[in-house]
């Protein structure tokens, strides 16, 4: 068959702020830039974010990138790489003031600085009072983030490919990415696109789980598109779920909420984050409020008739304060939870959020292969934002950290792409084979006949996930639920669409959608049976403690046969000495 | 409940025509999720979406009449029976799915992004909270296009006015205390059209899913430039 093709100096897969990020600084340079988004780019869920960035600007209270280092390092459970940690707590400041250079709305303090507000895990000298780090525009920050990193690329002339689906990426017999097959929604036209540098950055695969605070997209597309091409996912076995979604619902309150004062009661009015972190109270770690509010539920001493949730108290901030800063969290709570927040608190329970696995990288977002410590990155191969995997968070990453994440690594990505083009100036030849196959898992989609609909596996699948690979995670359940997840991912080649047609095929599209799901949802739930202790957001009941002499290591699991390795986690820091893993109290 | 829904697929269909499906509801159902129940019944059925919580914009339809955003619109609000249509005035791409580009393409036209001339600082420029204030009721928009779509000025040209969004965003940039490309701006917005076509119908403010105001935005471009006027 005819492909069109198109050739750009680079290709970037998916639009929110780590592939805008990129794509503003490579458009910048005058590189050729392509962006491929399944969705209009200020649809990606980066728009989504609410509380904030963190960087150490010492805004409002004594601060510095050091600080964070340590508070981040300690809130991945000392699974994070203490290199890359100490790279991105540095890069955070530059990052934030460029972002407002390009004309993030910001929130402002009296002296016209950026507005900084307390978060989840944050301290000021390495374990001491509270800090304010996280960087925010009301509690809408994600989406004026994205939505000026858009604005700047349409300035800079980035080319866009809006509401193109990235099927398959092409390799050679080297293992080199060379591009990626996309294909055209509304159109359903394949088209090839050939690249010298290939930047994943698709985000992250909340849908995996049946009750989640991630969008409809969130599918893990780049991460499983990795993994069919021979590419390890990084420790996938840790999955955040955010302490509060609203109860039932899964739709996002900000932790900025409890940064603004406001705080968890169970069903006798307990404000019960006192009892399990004495200090930091309700702004603990994601990982310890989360497992906290469940441990009261399935106490007895959750909310409403069920008792199947806690309250959210705002209400005493007052209406100014609410108004003010948490403008967004007041109208989804009277959408979602029929409440409003300053007369009465929300119901909320934990929602899955966030993975912190990925593809692994190193420092510079370029993706490293191999199990081994030293080896090489896989030539003109980036990932950046959740998808990859630096490591920076570990086992549990802290609130105001993800868009820090995708900016800072989608910008450096975006950089040392500028330099790899400068000395590999040639696209290399495209071998055919590797598009045949590409095209061929397309055309797989055109059998037609009898056979389980999108809809139903997918439903089967994400309440197995749900089941077995959730907040608390047991041998016997998770082994279960691997088994059922194989059994799953046979009756793929049963399924059939009911629609073939080529304009706006959504059918098509989750279809494809969900064979990304189904490879993401075996290698957490592979990865999560294997690690025998609990760490961070990971958390076994059968082994209760953090095993650091055998477990402080990095998990890689590939497709092929499910096969898992490890490699150690990088504590040597750049320029600071280590942190030592530590007993984690907040 | 009865779900009305358009249905018109190009490769299939000579002309459009309404789909009844009858649907399971429950206590605290959005629009979006009885359209997600009718696609589970047929899977043919297209429509865009993806946050479920009214912040990417991706769900603009029109629904008895009104332009909404599927995903925040509980079913319970809605009069039976529910007839859902994709938004008027833009060629039809699918069923509700239609094509915005030329909604985009005037955003575009009012170079949304913030233009400064003066070196930047090496950190952040200051604003006082007090400009920042400005910016609220503009930055927020999602660009979901309920508003340019429910404009008739829009309808009857909507290549040549630009559209409450865009004016919008256009406002956004002329508020911000940290922009030095007012006069650009301004010159950009002259002439018959672009601006001046709005007849403060209002359409635009009844459709706004974030309850922003394009209207007033219209105004207060109109009033920058009588004042610079004189």
């Amino acid at each position: 068959m005819a492909l069109e093709k198109q050739r750009f100096d680079t290709l970037i897969l998916g639009a929110g702020g780590a592939g805008l990020n990129a794509a503003l600084q490579l458009a910048n340079a005058n590189l050729k830039v392509a962006v491929v988004s399944k969705v209009f780019p200020t649809r990606s869920h980066t728009v989504a974010a609410q509380g904030g960035v963190n960087a150490a600007l010492a805004n409002v209270l004594p601060d510095n990138w050091h600080w964070h280092m340590f508070d981040t390092v300690k809130g991945s459970d000392y699974l994070g790489d203490q290199d890359a940690i100490e790279y991105m707590c540095r890069e955070a400041i530059p990052t934030v003031y460029e972002l407002e250079h390009n004309g993030v709305p910001f929130s402002r303090l009296p002296n016209g600085k950026i507005y900084q507000r307390a978060f989840g895990g944050q301290s000021q000298n390495f374990g001491g009072d509270q800090a304010a780090r996280t960087c925010a525009a009301a509690d809408r920050t994600g989406h004026a983030i994205l939505h000026t990193l858009y604005q700047q690329n349409i300035r800079a002339k980035t080319h866009f490919y809006d509401e193109y689906f990235a099927v398959e990426l092409i390799k050679d017999e080297e293992g080199i990415v060379l591009g990626a097959l996309v294909l055209n929604i509304a159109t359903g036209e394949p088209l090839l696109i050939e690249s010298k540098t290939t930047l994943l950055a698709t985000g992250g695969c909340g849908q995996v789980f049946r009750t989640t605070s991630n969008a409809h997209i969130n599918t893990g597309d780049g991460m499983a598109m990795a993994l069919r091409a021979g590419l390890p996912l990084m420790d996938m076995e840790f999955f955040q779920f955010h302490p509060t979604g609203i109860a039932g619902k899964g739709m996002l309150i900000t932790e900025g909420v409890r940064g603004e004062g406001g705080y968890l009661i169970n069903k006798d009015g307990e404000r019960f984050m006192e009892k399990y972190a004495p200090n930091a109270k309700d702004l603990a770690s994601r990982d310890v409020v989360a497992r906290s509010i469940v441990t009261e539920v399935r106490e007895g001493r959750g909310c409403g008739p069920d008792a199947d949730h806690v309250m959210l108290k705002v209400d005493h901030l007052g209406e100014d304060v609410i108004a003010k800063r948490l403008p967004g969290i007041r109208e989804s709570s009277k959408i979602f939870a029929g409440v409003d927040p300053v007369q009465d608190p929300i119901p909320v329970f934990p929602t899955a959020h966030y993975v912190m696995g990925g593809i692994p990288t190193d420092r510079f977002g370029r993706v490293m292969p191999e199990a081994s410590d030293d080896g090489d990155p896989l030539p003109g191969l980036y990932a950046a934002g959740e998808c990859a995997c630096a490591s920076v968070h570990g086992a549990n990453r802290l609130g105001g950290n993800s868009l820090l994440d995708i900016l800072v690594f989608g910008r450096l990505a975006g950089h040392n792409i500028i330099d790899y083009v400068k000395q590999n100036s040639a696209h290399r030849p495209l071998p055919d084979d590797s598009v045949a196959q590409a095209v061929g898992r397309l055309e797989r989609w055109d059998v037609k006949g009898e056979g389980i609909t999108v809809s139903e596996l997918r439903k089967e699948f994400r309440k197995t996930m749900e089941d077995h690979a959730g907040v608390f995670r047991v041998e016997d359940m998770m082994a279960d639920g691997v088994e059922k997840l194989k059994a799953i991912r046979d009756k793929l080649k049963d399924v059939r669409l009911t629609d073939h047609s080529a304009t706006f095929n959504t059918n098509r599209t989750e279809a494809l959608e969900l064979e990304n799901l189904i490879d993401v949802g075996l290698s957490i739930a592979v990865s999560a049976l294997h690690r025998k202790e609990s760490r961070g957001a990971h958390s076994r009941p059968d082994f209760p403690k953090r095993e650091d002499g055998e477990w402080m290591k990095h998990t890689l699991y590939w497709k092929e046969s499910d096969k898992l390795e490890y490699k150690g986690v990088r504590s040597q820091p750049l320029t600071v000495e280590s942190f030592p893993p530590k007993e984690r109290v907040y | 409940m009865k779900v009305s829904v358009y249905r018109y697929n190009p490769e299939t269909d000579n002309e459009p025509y309404m789909q009844e499906f009858e649907i399971e509801t429950r206590q605290g159902m959005m629009l979006r999720d009885a359209l997600m129940a009718v696609q589970d019944q047929d899977e043919s059925f297209t429509f865009r979406h993806s946050c479920g919580e009214g912040v990417c914009g991706s769900d603009g339809v029109n629904v008895n009449g009104s332009n909404k955003l599927a995903c925040i619109t509980p079913l319970s609000e809605l009069k039976e029976p529910v007839e859902v249509r994709p938004f008027p005035g833009r060629p039809v791409i699918r069923d509700l799915v239609v094509d915005m580009s030329q909604f985009y393409a005037q955003y575009k036209q009012v170079d949304p992004w913030l233009i400064r001339k003066e070196p930047m600082p090496e950190q952040e420029i200051l604003q006082s909270p007090e400009d920042r204030d400005k910016l609220d009721g503009l930055y927020e928009c999602i660009m979901c296009g309920c508003c340019s779509t429910s404009c008739p000025s829009f309808w009857w040209n909507p290549d040549k006015f630009l559209g409450p969004q865009a004016l919008l965003s256009a406002c956004r940039f002329l508020a911000d205390s940290r922009d030095q490309a007012k006069e650009e701006r301004l010159d950009n917005l002259e002439g018959p059209y672009k601006l001046f076509r709005c007849h403060t119908i209002m359409n635009c403010v009844e459709a706004c899913p974030k309850n922003l105001n394009p209207t007033k935005a219209i105004g207060h471009i109109k009033a920058i430039m009588l004042k610079d006027a004189i």
